[in-house]
């Protein structure tokens, strides 16, 4: 009877995670999380955040921050930024928020104003980006959001000139939900997509040719990725077999008058 | 019924227990190569030419906001970086030029600092002479050294360079061109227009930053980020590679990460191995470190050995940004891959990798040394397509296989009524 229950429960559990989750609302800071008050100035340099950890920094306008979180598969990512003013301006600026993936490709934002104008008297102004939901799996030709590695850079895209150099603060917050399952995608990448930062070598020759690795067939090569299809499979035949049951009895009760 | 469903129930739960767990995290991929052996450097210069005495920074001279900026910063320098100070026209009070232009100092060398030293030859600094920052920049270079880790120079000034040449924005532009890495962030006390013009330019040359500081506060917090950002950055150097203007002669590439330049409108091509079974990733980036026309794009191609286009990254823009990026990913698809030879073994495929560029230099831009380009190779294992989905998922396909137990329960009990009927009855 235990067993039953534990699986039940497990069943639950597993029903409870795949059932899609509520549309995100803006992300608000994880508890405890502590703030970040750096932001990297290239893609090499990013400041490594975690989704739900808020970002305070002093910057000047014009500057380019970078930062970058990781994104695994069937998230989606919600960018909130806001960027204050602290003294006059002479005109109004245009400001952005860019979101990249490892492979420095743009990503698109499905919400959010991704570039808007601040007016010269405006005190602060408020950026967002809502990403695609991050996929297990895409073809190497695609430009389908997958795990790994992305970049946002915050910029200042057009403003007058001498209004470059000025202080602001830039508050910046990544929120991350899951609705794990909702894409119903296949597959998984080999590796995510993380860019290798470290120095390359160049090589003197073709590299010699190597021993080509036996595909090994496994005895278990032909099942299905293990994963919730096989729970929800399962649970469907345990179903299908208490209905049949059911099924058989309620002919049999009809016997007895 | 409980009896027979047991077994059935333990198997669910051992099943959800798997898809619960799930396939393992993916291991710490963050790992980079050893430490660097040398600490972070950087160097601040500092004018102290005779504009410096203006008093209009909080009520204050600019010389003595400098100062106790200096001050707070040498206090909360971060262990293990390494800093030095030069002054530019801090000593000759004379009025030729020529002698004048060549008085900049390092007052406090690039090394584990004395805090208390540093501040004394803070502290005795008057505002003085001419603005050589061309020159200042050059020994600041000198100062800094070669190495193979990212250097800093915080340029601090309030005027413009009145000793060029050389001017400074091409000393800022020769020095990023030389191999070793350097970032000039400027600050501009109380700018003019041709103070913050030139101060761009050096900072967009070396892809630094430009700040102007209006109040004391500003320039100490200023000037400790950017220390800072010193010790977080400076790891970062790629390997210097130069593309050649062909494939068949393009440097061969490990993953890793490169630098080159690249002129407008020109080709850079690079060669990667790539193995069957093996995916060939590849990021470029274009750095604007000169005024160009507001429109723009790169165009980062795979080909193979023969030209045939395997994949493209572009992306395009317009408006003031710092670099221009794309990226593509490719593997062999499965077909396409050679049959192993009878040795067992497989050779290389050489892919070819082209970066192009799309931006037009505005009237007077300099065309030469190129832009800076960043490219990012890496292989890794393919990830071949999956298989269609041998199994399902969601609540109506548990509601269908419900039904369908349902209705064979009745149907088998009905035929079994039947038969048991038709059975007493013979």
């Amino acid at each position: 009877m235990r067993t039953l229950i534990r699986s039940a429960a497990a069943l639950a559990a597993a029903g409870l995670a795949l059932t899609p989750a509520a549309a995100a609302a803006a992300p608000t800071p994880s508890p405890g999380a502590a703030t970040v008050t750096k932001a990297g100035t290239s893609f090499l340099t990013a400041t490594t955040i975690t989704p739900g950890q808020p970002v305070r920094v002093a910057a000047s306008t014009g500057d380019h921050l970078y930062w970058s979180f990781r994104a695994e598969a069937g998230q989606v990512h919600e960018v909130t930024a806001t960027v204050s003013f602290g003294t006059a301006r002479t005109g109004a600026s245009t400001w952005t928020v860019d979101v990249f993936d490892g492979l420095r490709r743009r990503q698109a934002c499905t919400a959010g104003a991704q570039t808007p104008t601040a007016a010269a008297t405006a005190a602060s102004v408020a950026l967002g980006c809502t990403l695609r939901r991050v996929r297990p799996w895409a073809e190497p030709w695609s430009g389908d959001p997958l795990p790994g590695t992305y970049y946002l850079r915050l910029s200042v895209t057009d403003l007058p000139e001498p209004d470059l150099g000025l202080p602001v603060d830039v508050d910046l917050l990544v929120g991350a939900a899951t609705g794990g399952g909702g894409s119903g995608d296949d597959g998984e990448l080999a590796a995510p997509l993380v860019a290798n930062t470290r120095a390359g070598t160049v090589l003197t020759a073709e590299p010699a040719p190597e021993a080509v690795a036996e595909d090994e067939v496994g005895l278990t090569g032909w099942l299905p990725e293990p994963g919730s299809r096989w729970v929800w499979t399962s649970a469907g035949g345990v179903l299908a077999a208490v209905a049949g049951v059911v099924g058989f009895a309620l002919t049999r009760r009809a016997r007895r008058p | 019924m409980i009896n027979k469903r047991r077994p059935a129930a333990v198997l669910l739960g051992l099943l959800a227990a798997t898809a619960l767990i799930g396939p393992p995290p993916a291991a710490a991929d963050d790992e980079t190569a050893e430490p660097p052996a040398e600490p972070p450097k950087v160097e601040l210069v500092l004018d102290v030419s005779g504009s410096m005495r203006a008093r209009d920074i909080d009520g204050r001279s600019r010389i003595a906001v400098a100062q106790q900026a200096f001050n707070e910063v040498v206090d909360a320098l971060p262990d293990g970086t390494q800093l030095g100070i030069r002054v530019l026209g801090a000593t000759y009070r004379g009025k030729d030029k020529t002698q004048g232009c060549r008085d900049t100092q390092q007052i406090v060398p690039v090394g584990p600092v004395d805090r208390t030293q540093a501040k004394a030859a803070v502290a005795t600094l008057r505002p003085t002479g001419f603005t050589p920052v061309g020159l200042a920049l050059r020994s600041a270079a000198q100062d800094l050294g070669t190495g193979s880790t990212a250097r800093r120079i915080v340029l601090i000034t309030d005027g413009e360079d009145t000793c060029a040449p050389p001017d400074p924005c091409q000393v800022a532009r020769e020095l990023a061109a030389q191999g070793t890495r350097l970032v000039v962030d400027t600050l501009g006390l109380a700018p003019d227009e041709k103070v913050r013009r030139q101060l761009l330019c050096i900072a967009g040359a070396t892809g630094g930053t430009y700040t102007a500081a209006q109040s004391a506060d500003e320039l100490t917090g200023r000037i400790k980020q950017l220390v800072d950002r010193a010790r977080d950055t400076y790891t970062a150097t790629p390997t210097v590679v130069g593309g050649s203007a062909a494939c068949d002669d393009a440097p061969l590439l490990a993953p890793g990460v490169y630098t080159d330049r690249e002129a407008f409108a020109e080709h850079r091509w690079y060669r990667v191995p790539v193995r069957p079974g093996q995916e060939l990733r590849a990021s470029v980036s274009v750095a604007l470190d000169r005024p160009v026309n507001p429109d723009y794009g790169v165009l980062l191609r795979a080909t193979a050995p023969d030209g045939r286009e395997l994949v493209r990254g572009v992306d395009a823009g317009s408006g003031r940004t710092d670099v221009v990026s794309a990226g593509l990913r490719w593997s062999a698809a499965e077909e396409e891959s050679p049959e192993p030879a009878p040795s067992g073994v497989q050779p290389a495929r050489t892919v070819c990798l082209v970066v192009s560029n799309s931006f037009a230099p505005r009237a007077g831009t300099q065309v030469t040394p190129g832009m800076p380009v960043e490219l990012t190779v890496d292989v890794v294992a393919a990830s071949p397509a999956p298989d269609g989905p041998d199994l399902g998922r969601g609540w109506a396909l548990l509601l269908l296989l419900t039904l369908a137990g349902l209705v064979t329960g009745l149907v088998a009990g009905l035929l079994t009524r039947w038969w048991v009927a038709t059975w007493r009855e013979n």
